[in-house]
């Protein structure tokens, strides 16, 4: 089991930025009225911000860091890791963390790279930055986490399109002398590698002129080799078992109680799943917040999104427990002992 | 568990159901609001309350409350 054990970690600032234009789901021609209000009472998802074609991941997450410099008392040069986690990179190569490092103004001496995880990459990322940081002689470090999704659902596929939001995030992150714990449970279940899945564009599937034709599914839905394809029954039944599953495990390795834990903040993927979720690990409502109704599923996005949303992070210590699931298959759970979090920001994209 | 505790469960939960309208036989999918997303309400309030999983597979085949009924007996 892929547990990972750390001490003395800390988040210094959490700012994400999503795109200025709104899309509303009560406009979504595809269905009926009806159809309409039911899928936003289920899906939870009123409404999502959308990137113009032009802008990518990491014009949101490089923004996000530069309004937390603005707030940290952080120097660039004193960085010494960036990781960037994205499905959505600017190039095939070279690796869009590498570009950030130089955009953001940081040391050549900084360890930048990508990882190529969706919606269980915050959860991946914080350990990964947790575990360098610890282990090597490195004390700050950013965590870029997000991906503009919309631009590869297709309008005419109601199974996915409605669904997602584009987002980027910067969460600092610093190793004190502090004794607060820090855990992780890592896992992945390839066998699901088809129930988010964009075929094409890849080694396996090279682009063709074949990747650009519109082809019928079931239901009425219409993709192409580079669109999105999600099947919502397949990932539902996977998020609502076994999810639940690993994080009572999780929480049982770690001697750790549901009461002790002050905020359970989800990957956002959908409403019915996630209270299915939280139903199922019986949890109180006051203790889960959503970033769902206004902003939709932004991948790797979600958590930090989402935790900016928490104002007592702003003031008080907390333990978190963090749950990230989802394409890969691929899901994490992260323990957090944080102290207070003066800096939890949300921003439009100023060059919408 | 009884198929009338089922059936009360679901008029509770979809929205849509007048109460007391569904019967063992009624056909879920030639009910005219049936939509994907009443698929996910079912799966979930099935999940919840029976600890039972009804895959994509088992969707494809189940007609009628009782088609329901009987899988959910059948995998407790």
């Amino acid at each position: 089991m892929g547990f990972i054990d750390v001490e003395g970690i800390q988040i210094k600032g959490v700012s994400t930025v999503v795109p200025k234009q709104v899309v509303y789901n009560k406009n979504y021609e595809l269905l009926t009225l009806s159809e309409r209000e039911m899928l936003i009472k289920t899906t939870g998802i009123k409404q999502r911000r959308v990137a113009n074609k032009s802008t990518t991941t990491s014009d949101l997450a490089i923004e996000a860091a530069n309004h937390l410099f603005d707030k940290v008392d952080w120097i660039r040069t004193e960085i010494d890791l960036l990781v960037f986690v994205t499905q959505s990179r600017d190039y095939y190569l070279p690796s869009t963390a590498v570009i950030s490092q130089h955009k953001l103004g940081l040391s050549t001496s900084c360890i930048a790279f990508d990882i190529g995880l969706g919606c269980s990459g915050y959860v991946y990322g914080l350990s990964i930055i947790a575990s360098m940081l610890k282990s090597g002689n490195l004390k700050k470090a950013i965590l870029l986490a997000g991906d503009v999704s919309t631009i590869s659902c297709n309008y005419n596929d109601k199974s996915a399109y409605p669904l997602f939001g584009d987002a980027g995030s910067a969460t600092f992150i610093e190793k004190t002398n502090k004794k607060n714990k820090w855990s992780f449970d890592l896992n992945s279940d390839g066998s699901g590698e088809d129930a988010i899945k964009i075929t094409d564009g890849g080694t396996r599937n090279l682009p063709s002129e074949d990747s650009f034709i519109l082809k019928q599914f079931e239901g009425g839905i219409q993709r192409n080799g580079f669109n999105l394809a999600l099947n919502g029954i397949d990932i539902f039944n996977f998020s609502v078992t076994t999810v639940p599953k690993s994080i009572k495990n999780f929480l049982t390795i770690k001697e750790t109680d549901f009461d002790s834990i002050d905020y359970f903040v989800m990957h956002q993927a959908n409403l019915i799943m996630n209270e299915t979720i939280r139903k199922k690990l019986k949890l109180e409502p006051e203790k889960v917040p959503y970033s769902l109704a206004e902003y939709g599923n932004t991948s790797s996005a979600s958590i930090p999104l989402t935790m900016a949303l928490v104002e007592s992070l702003k003031t008080n210590t907390v333990k978190l427990l963090l749950s990230g699931f989802g394409v890969g298959l691929s899901w994490g759970n992260a323990l957090l002992e944080n102290d207070a979090i003066p800096h939890l920001l949300i921003n439009d994209y100023s060059h919408d | 568990m009884n198929i009338q505790e089922l059936i009360e469960k679901l008029e509770e939960e979809i929205e849509e159901v007048e109460k007391g309208t569904l019967t063992p036989s009624t056909n879920i999918r030639n009910i005219d609001w049936w939509s994907s997303m009443h698929a996910l309400v079912i799966i979930a309030l099935v999940d919840i309350e029976y600890n039972v999983q009804v895959s994509g597979k088992d969707l494809k085949e189940i007609q009628t409350i009782q088609d329901l009924y009987d899988l959910i007996v059948k995998k407790s």
